[in-house]
This record gives C-alpha cells, sequence and structure tokens, in this order.
C-alpha cells in the first residue's frame, strides 16, 4: 500500500477505505462545533432537511463565542434559539462568557489525534494542533452533517512544511506562521492540507502549536498538523507531499501583515513606526495564558503610550482566571489595558472595540482584511503578542527586540 | 423664612435671594456629557467657536466602550478630536481613569457639597451624594452652557426624607430607594428636588447615598440630595480638595412634603417590570425564574456592590449568565486588588469593562425575547436592556447574586448562611 | 445562463462580501441588502442589469461564512466565475445551489455578456466571440447543483449522504 499522510490516513479510518488525494471520501464525523454567528443558518439548514434529533449530540458542541455577551437584540434571540437547540439536542453547551471556541474545544479536552472535526468556522482547523483533522465549514455543511452524522470530503493534497533551528529572542510562533504565510502566500495552500515538523514544535506550549495551526486556514488549507512524534497518529515515511517547504527559526525576525491582506507580509522593522490608535490581544490565535503572559512582561510597570487603546480579550474564561490569579489582569489593567469578556471580541468586528475612519489597529489575531474589525476604513497590522505589547508603550509598531522584557 | 437647600444653592449661585418657583440664571461648577458630546459639539459649533471654560467641562466614553460599530467608534474620534481642540482637560477616554460618567464626577470629586452641576445625563443627580446640586439636562441647552457659561434654572420646591433607623442584615439602600420610589410614585417629584437627611442617611456610605440620589430621576426629581457630612470631607480631603463651604437647608425651610422613613421597615425588594414604581418585597414574588442577572451600573457598580455579591457568590457558581460591570477602572482595580474579580469569574460571573453595558443595551448584555433579567440598574422599561418582550426586575446587588445563584429571584438571606 | 458581467479583481474576502456585523442574521434579504456594501457602493446598481459575477483569484477567501454566499445569491447573482475560488466558500456555494466555476476570467471584461450552463465544460463570451474552458467539478458537486443545493440533495436521497 502507498504511504499515506496524515489527512489520508484520517479520512481513511473515516470512510473505511483507503483514500489519497484527490478522491472523495464520505466519512464518518467524530466531533461537530457551532457557534452563534453561522450556528443559527446550520441548524435553520439542518431543521429544513427535516432533522429532528441530530445524529451524535455526544459529538455536538454549541458555544457562544461571536458576540458575547450579546451586543443587540437580534443576536440575543440567536443566541437563544441555540441554546434552546443544544438543550433540546443534548449537546454540549458553552454560555457567552466561556470563551472562543477553538480554545474551549482544545482547553476542555474535546478533540483529540486522529479525530475528524467539523466547525461552523474557518479557524477550526485549530485543533490540527492536538492532531485532529479539523475543517471549517458553511451552514448547510454543517446543517447535513448534523442530520446524517457524516461528510464528503474530496481528499487533500499536503505540503510538508520543515521547521528548522532555533527560535530567537522576541520571536515567536505567530512570526513563523506569518512568514510562512508570506512565503506560500494566502490562496498558496488552498485545498491542501499542511504538515509541520520540527524539533522547535515538541518543545514549544501546546499554546504556540495552536497559534499555528489556527492560521493554516489563511492559506487556503483545509487542515494543518504540527506533527509530534508523541501523536499515535503518524504520516507514513514515503508519504507523497505536493511540495516540501524549509524554514530556518534561526532567521524569523518579529513580523506583521500590512493591510489588508494576510500574506502581505513584512518585518516589523520593515514598518516600525507607523502610528497605532487602538491594539487587540486576543483571539484564538493569541488570547492564551502564554500570550498574556508575554505582554505582561513589556507593559508590567509602565503605562501604554497616550492616545492608544488596548484591549484584551482572554480566550477563555479559564485562561482570564489563570491570568486573574498570576496578577496578570491587575498589572495589566494598571498599564491601561481594557480587559473585555472572553470570546472573539474585537476579531470579528461585531462589537468590542471597532476602530474609527482611518484608524490604525495592531491585534494578535489572524485575518486583516478591510472591514474586518468592523470598519472598512481602518488598517490592521497583525502581530505576535509581543509586538502588539511594545508598539502600545511606544505608539508605534516597535520592534520588541531590544525592548526590556525578553522572550517567552 | 429658612431656604430649602435648593433655594439657598441657587441664591447663593445667582447672587440673588431666591424662593421656589424663581427663575435663576447661574453658571455652573462642572458640566458632564458621555457620548452624546459628539452631537452636543455640533450644536455647540453652530453657537461658538471657543467654550466658555474648558476646565469646567467633563466628558467620559461610557456608554458604548469598547465600541461595538464603526459609528460608535467615529462618534468616539469626534469627541477625541473635540476634547483636544478645545483643550479640555477632564477627559475620560476609554483608558485606567475611564468610567461611567456620575461615578467619575464623585470618585474625582468633581461634585462636591455647594457645587452646581449639569449633565447631559438624566443619572447626573447621583452627584447630590456629595452635597452637590446636580441636574440632567438636554443636549441643546448643554451646547448653549458650552457657549456661554450659563443656564437658566427654575428653583424647584423641595420634598425632604427624613430617614431613621437601621437596615436589617439583607437589606440595603436599594432596597430603600426602590421604597422611595414606589411611595412617591414614579412621576412623584416631579420639578422637585429631594433632600435626604437624618441619622440613617448619616449612616450610609457616599456609595450607598449615590445609589439614592440617582434613582431621584425615577421619581422625575430635578435633583436629589444627601446632607454633606465629615464622610464627604473625608472624601474631598483624599483628593486634596479643601475650602469647600457647604451648602445645607435650614432648620425652617418650607418644604412642599415632608417624608419620614425607617430604615427598620426596608427589606429587600424589587421594582417588577415594566416601570420602577411597581414596587414588591421579594418575600412577596412567586417563583420567578430568570434567565440573567446584571450586577453593574452607575447606580450600584461600586466596590462595595462588587464585595457584596462576591461574598454571596465565592466559591459556589451561578445558574444564570451573570453579567458584572463595574462603574469605573478604579473600581475594577480596586476589585481586582481586594480578589473579588477572581472570586467573581471563578463563581462563573462574566466580567465586563467599566461602562453602563447592558443597562443602555446598546453594547453587551442585551436580553432577547420573552427573557427576565435582574439588575442592579435604575430602569426596567420595555426594551431598556433589548428585546421590548424581555423583563427586567430592579434589585439590590445582594437580591441579584443571591438570585443568579439559585436562578430565581431570591432575597439574600445571611441568616440562613452556613 | 446568460447575462452581463460585473467585474471584480482578486482577494475578494468574505468580510468584503458581507461583513460579520452584518452576518448575524437568518434574515436573507437583509444579508442581500449589505452585499459587497464596503467594496463596491454601485453593487445592487449594477445587479439591475447585470447578474454575474467574474472575478480574479481567490474569490471569497476568509470565513466559513455561508452567509457570503447566500448574500450574492439572494441579492440577484445568478454565476460567479473566478480564477479560483477559497475552498470554503467554493463548497458554500455549490451547496446554496449558487453557480459557480473556475477560467480564466483575464477573458471577461466587466459588461461582457457571456453564457454558462453548469456541464457544458465552457463558457461563451458573446461580446469577444470566444470560448472558455472551465474547470470540471467532482460528480458529487455537480449531483449538488443539479438537485439546486445541498438541502434539496439530501432530501432527494432521503437524507443520506452516500448513494
Amino acid at each position: 500500500m502507498r504511504g499515506m499522510t496524515i489527512a489520508e490516513k484520517i479520512l481513511s479510518a473515516h470512510s473505511g477505505k483507503a483514500v489519497y488525494a484527490g478522491d472523495i471520501a464520505f466519512c464518518h464525523i467524530d466531533k461537530m462545533m457551532a457557534h452563534d454567528a453561522n450556528g443559527p443558518i446550520a441548524v435553520r439548514a439542518f431543521q429544513q432537511m427535516g432533522g429532528s434529533r441530530v445524529a451524535n449530540p455526544e459529538g455536538l458542541y454549541i458555544i457562544m463565542d461571536h458576540a458575547c455577551p450579546a451586543p443587540y437584540e437580534r443576536i440575543a434571540n440567536l443566541q437563544k434559539m441555540m441554546r434552546e437547540f443544544a438543550h433540546a439536542q443534548g449537546a454540549t453547551f458553552y454560555e457567552a462568557g466561556e470563551g472562543v471556541c477553538h480554545q474551549l474545544m482544545v482547553e476542555r479536552g474535546h478533540v483529540h489525534a486522529g479525530e475528524l472535526v467539523l466547525g461552523t468556522d474557518s479557524h477550526t482547523c485549530t485543533y490540527g494542533a492536538v492532531g485532529a483533522f479539523a475543517t471549517g465549514v458553511g451552514a448547510t455543511d454543517m446543517g447535513a452533517a448534523l442530520l446524517t452524522g457524516k461528510s464528503w470530503f474530496r481528499v487533500p493534497q499536503t505540503i510538508r512544511i520543515n521547521l528548522n533551528g532555533t527560535l530567537r529572542s522576541c520571536c515567536t510562533a505567530k512570526d513563523i506562521i506569518l512568514t510562512v504565510i508570506g512565503r506560500l502566500t494566502a490562496a498558496g495552500a488552498n485545498y491542501r492540507s499542511l504538515e509541520f515538523y520540527g524539533e522547535y514544535l515538541e518543545k514549544c506550549p501546546l499554546a504556540d502549536r495552536m497559534t499555528i495551526c489556527n492560521m493554516v486556514v489563511e492559506m487556503g488549507a483545509k487542515c494543518g498538523f504540527t506533527c509530534l512524534p508523541t501523536w499515535e497518529i503518524q504520516a507514513d515515511a514515503d508519504a507523497d507531499y505536493s511540495r516540501v517547504l524549509d524554514v530556518n527559526l534561526d532567521e524569523i525576525v518579529p513580523s506583521v501583515a500590512k493591510p489588508h491582506m494576510v500574506d502581505n507580509y513584512a518585518p516589523v522593522s520593515e514598518v516600525a513606526g507607523t502610528k497605532i490608535h487602538t491594539a487587540f490581544l486576543g483571539s484564538c490565535t493569541n488570547g492564551r495564558i502564554e500570550d498574556l503572559r508575554a505582554a505582561e512582561r513589556f507593559l508590567k510597570g509602565k503605562q501604554i503610550a497616550h492616545g492608544v487603546r488596548l484591549i484584551v480579550t482572554p480566550a477563555s474564561r479559564g485562561v482570564f482566571l489563570q491570568a486573574l490569579q498570576e496578577g496578570i489582569v491587575a498589572e495589566l489593567t494598571k498599564a491601561g489595558a481594557v480587559f473585555f469578556t472572553p470570546g472573539c471580541g474585537a476579531c470579528v468586528g461585531t462589537h468590542g472595540g471597532v476602530p474609527a475612519d482611518g484608524e490604525v489597529a495592531i491585534s494578535t489575531a489572524n485575518r486583516n482584511f478591510q472591514g474586518r474589525m468592523g470598519n472598512s476604513r481602518a488598517f490592521i497590522y497583525l502581530a505576535s503578542p509581543e509586538t502588539v505589547a511594545v508598539s502600545c508603550l511606544t505608539g508605534y509598531i516597535t520592534d520588541p527586540r531590544g525592548m526590556e522584557g525578553g522572550s517567552r | 423664612m429658612g431656604k430649602t437647600f435648593a433655594e439657598k444653592i441657587l441664591s447663593l449661585k445667582s447672587g440673588r435671594d431666591v424662593c421656589a418657583g424663581d427663575l435663576v440664571t447661574v453658571t455652573p461648577d462642572y458640566c458632564i456629557s458621555h457620548e452624546n458630546c459628539a452631537s452636543i459639539s455640533q450644536t455647540f459649533a453652530k453657537l461658538a467657536d471657543r467654550v466658555w471654560d474648558p476646565n469646567k467641562i467633563v466628558i467620559t466614553l461610557d456608554h458604548t466602550v469598547p465600541a461595538p460599530t464603526a459609528d460608535y467608534a467615529n462618534n468616539h474620534a469626534i469627541i477625541r478630536h473635540f476634547v483636544k481642540e478645545q483643550g479640555i482637560p477632564n477627559f475620560y477616554d476609554m483608558n485606567r481613569h475611564g468610567g461611567i460618567c456620575h461615578q467619575i464626577m464623585c470618585q474625582e470629586a468633581y461634585s462636591a457639597p455647594g457645587r452646581l452641576i449639569v449633565g447631559t445625563d438624566s443619572h447626573t443627580c447621583t452627584s447630590g451624594a456629595m452635597g452637590a446640586f446636580a441636574v440632567g439636562i438636554g443636549r441643546s441647552e448643554m451646547a448653549s452652557v458650552w457657549a456661554c457659561g450659563e443656564i437658566w434654572l427654575k428653583v424647584p420646591e423641595t420634598i425632604r426624607v427624613y430617614v431613621t433607623g437601621a437596615l436589617r442584615c439583607g437589606a440595603s439602600a436599594k432596597d430603600f430607594i426602590l421604597y422611595l420610589v414606589a411611595r412617591l410614585g414614579a412621576g412623584g417629584a416631579s420639578y422637585k428636588c429631594i433632600e435626604f437627611c437624618g441619622p440613617g442617611i448619616a449612616d450610609f456610605s457616599i456609595a450607598e447615598r449615590m445609589t439614592i440620589c440617582n434613582m431621584g430621576v425615577e421619581m422625575d426629581a430635578k435633583a436629589a440630595v444627601c446632607k454633606p457630612d465629615e464622610k464627604v470631607f473625608a472624601a474631598l480631603k483624599a483628593r486634596e480638595i479643601c475650602g469647600i463651604q457647604p451648602v445645607w437647608a435650614d432648620e425652617d425651610a418650607v418644604y412642599c412634603e415632608t417624608i419620614e422613613i425607617s430604615l427598620a421597615d426596608i427589606v429587600p425588594a424589587v421594582a417588577k417590570p415594566d416601570r420602577v414604581d411597581h414596587y414588591a418585597p421579594v418575600d412577596s414574588l412567586g417563583p420567578t425564574a430568570i434567565d440573567q442577572a446584571f450586577l453593574g451600573a452607575c447606580t450600584n457598580g461600586r466596590l462595595e456592590d462588587l464585595r457584596i455579591a462576591a461574598r454571596i457568590l465565592r466559591g459556589r457558581q451561578v445558574a444564570v449568565r451573570t453579567i458584572v460591570m463595574p462603574a469605573s477602572c478604579k473600581v475594577l482595580e480596586d476589585a481586582l486588588r481586594e480578589g473579588i474579580v477572581a472570586d467573581l469569574v471563578a463563581a462563573g460571573c462574566t466580567l465586563m469593562p467599566p461602562g453602563c453595558g447592558p443597562c443602555v443595551g446598546a453594547c453587551g448584555g442585551v436580553l432577547a425575547d420573552g427573557e427576565v433579567c435582574i439588575a442592579s440598574s435604575n430602569r426596567n422599561f420595555p426594551g431598556r436592556m433589548g428585546s421590548k418582550k424581555a423583563k427586567i426586575y430592579l434589585a439590590s446587588p445582594a437580591t441579584v447574586a443571591a438570585s443568579a445563584l439559585a436562578g430565581e429571584i431570591t432575597a439574600w438571606k445571611p441568616e440562613e448562611e452556613a | 445562463m446568460t447575462g452581463r458581467v460585473i467585474k471584480y479583481a482578486d482577494n475578494v474576502s468574505t468580510d468584503a462580501i458581507i461583513a460579520g456585523k452584518y452576518t448575524k442574521t437568518l434574515d436573507f434579504q437583509e444579508l442581500a441588502a449589505h452585499a459587497m456594501e464596503d467594496l463596491d457602493p454601485h453593487f445592487h446598481e449594477k445587479l439591475t442589469q447585470r447578474n454575474i459575477i467574474a472575478a480574479g483569484h481567490y474569490f471569497g477567501c476568509g470565513s466559513s461564512r455561508e452567509q457570503a454566499p447566500i448574500a450574492l445569491r439572494t441579492a440577484g447573482v445568478a454565476c460567479i466565475l473566478a480564477k479560483d475560488f477559497s475552498r470554503i466558500f467554493f463548497r458554500n456555494a455549490i451547496n446554496v445551489g449558487l453557480c459557480i466555476a473556475e477560467c480564466d476570467t483575464d477573458l471577461i471584461d466587466d459588461g461582457d455578456e457571456i453564457t454558462y450552463v453548469p456541464g457544458d465544460g465552457k463558457v461563451v463570451n458573446h461580446t469577444k466571440s470566444m470560448e472558455i474552458p472551465v474547470l470540471g467539478l467532482p460528480q458529487i458537486m455537480v449531483d449538488i447543483l443539479e438537485a439546486g443545493g445541498l438541502q434539496p440533495y439530501l432530501k432527494s436521497r432521503n437524507g443520506s449522504m452516500e448513494e
């Protein structure tokens, strides 16, 4: 038998036959996740297909995160609908304020290596950090999966990315993935699976692996894996890769994605000095305790620059509690940060810190399309928590290297 | 003939000897506006180029922070620009100094005994807790005050509320004011000033007096004021404000009505939907399930309010969505220092950034159709917190916390705690 | 279908098609009303005369929000042609029965009249008198599109995904 990639193995295991890149596979889905933004249309699609009971309520997670607590009546009503649906179906339900769906799915141990997971959110690919084939789908696909417990897949080709060497001080997983996106481009992994390898991944915390997997969809990827030798699921040595990319971590520098495309790569040094108005630390990309700690290291005992607004949105209640216990919330608040309710917050432009016309935002999130944060006349730079923190101190996009604070 | 507080302060400010019913033209000591500053600034631009005195204007961003939409964000940008252009030093942006305007006025001691405050928010009367004569006004009126530094006022008649006795354990200042609102009725103090005095008021903290004065406007009062005392002067001293000449009513002042209330008679109560004077003792309610609890607002978002909630919720889990919103960043910082925030978050509460939040239905914690909320805020009109089909019960922080635990409206019974 | 073309450039994101702030609704007419709002203020005006979108690379990049193809379909878009699409958008469009195909859109200009019949393997550009080959779809997508979307497709198969 031909060697298989992780994607091929997982889709084979879930379709009951050996499938390879390009094949169409009908697969049993282990876990499904729906949130308050796209979930309601999925529920309606499910109902319009004649569904009354979902196929696998034990594997269904319904999470309120995109607009929490509900900023206006219509969202309040949609959340009520999802709450009632979850309770009626016996699904696991996370209330508004518990956190970002992807953080909760991983943090609460709902997804595992080798599993096949669908979510009504493009960043569902984040669970590749723990070895799940996890991919974002639209509402109708989700509705069909709720009904049948299955979905169809075109088995993706896989790009292998070798992360060689060691990260330098103040350089992070976010800088790695921004660099990779810059090289592969925003459509460079469309329909593909990505497998990341390297000693770095064995040493870095899960948080950093999640940051990397989170952004594979920004290259169009269907899924991504930050592979560990300890996983039960491993690609075969003779697996077929459509492309192999070598990345030297020693060469990674603090990076940004400039407005308005995520592959509009620049080293921070190239955009240093750009005046910022608002900063966002949070999201499924970088809202974890490690990210908050990194910001605290730079901001402790200092004040953010006059005229800069820093909004911190922990990725979950667990992260928030941990940050409270470690005194990070108090320190960042004293430095001038405003803490917003755990959830997606400002990343999705529905509430929680929309920039004004012409304003520049620096954000730890994953998208900088025009209008992403709720205002098409704003400019969004994506960066690491370290870069966001030091930029808040100076009021300008600033390279964290050489600033007091140091490495993770 | 003796004068009421309102008559005295307006005589003092106008330089004339005036009585209830007279019209005066006066210069406010401070003017407070929030997000409506953006709209006021546009009206102002048609009247004048420069404000009469930038040091007398206080601006806060509190109704829509962090901005939930681009329009609100642009509104904030207009305000920041106006503040810079006019050189207004007392600007409270969304940062560590910010908070709800009325909280800022008292906390930062813009409000002080004998001061005249006007604000473009109906709950401006909150500043009466510091002994100020504080009146809510409209936007056009404020634009004109900014331009010329003067406003005309009619000297109001006054209702005197004399408070004796001590609260029973479990009852609070909020229960007292809910009782009074019901007794006088929602329009019961229309155009009038309410003076609060007596040993019961003296025993209340400034935070409690703010809760009481805050709801003066719910009886349509023009102003509400508590007799200033050493608690107020200590607070001023802490802010290094000295030389304040307190103003208070004469012993023989003439009142249109005098009410005496003993705090011993006050029980935990709610204002039922959809009127603020729709009073009921909590124990008289049948089983009332709730979907959401809200602790915050200019009525009850202070450290003392968060403290009582933390005492009730510590080590337990709330049964419903519970939103906690400190009234200012200082309140938040103090609560963080005391470990209150960690206790509340561990109990399942959702913390929102300091501001007005769900109380005004503009950015967070909005209710769905048919939902029931218990709130520590000051208004329960249909649609106040989102859906017109939602029901809002107003209550004290203790009742809100106890209800959040139970999932239905329940009074806090400290005697039943182990 | 035959119609005239509204042309867009590369990388039209789901945020451009329908901003996140508008997605939280089940009212598809409202989604349609805000479609392409920031990208093209004249979109709805153009739709009164034209009903086919042709775009460059990577149309629909970004979110998994199905509100994007729903907004376009409800607004009156009959067909979208692009050099390539973002994966999730592509699948969502088929699932909601919105005709979508990959071809060399450099050969199509704003205002051109074209004809495309799904399954024909080509777009006919009448204005330029040329035929443009179209990338084929997997059979299951052809079936779903022919059924009018995933909902009718599943219904026609008694709720079963496979044959």
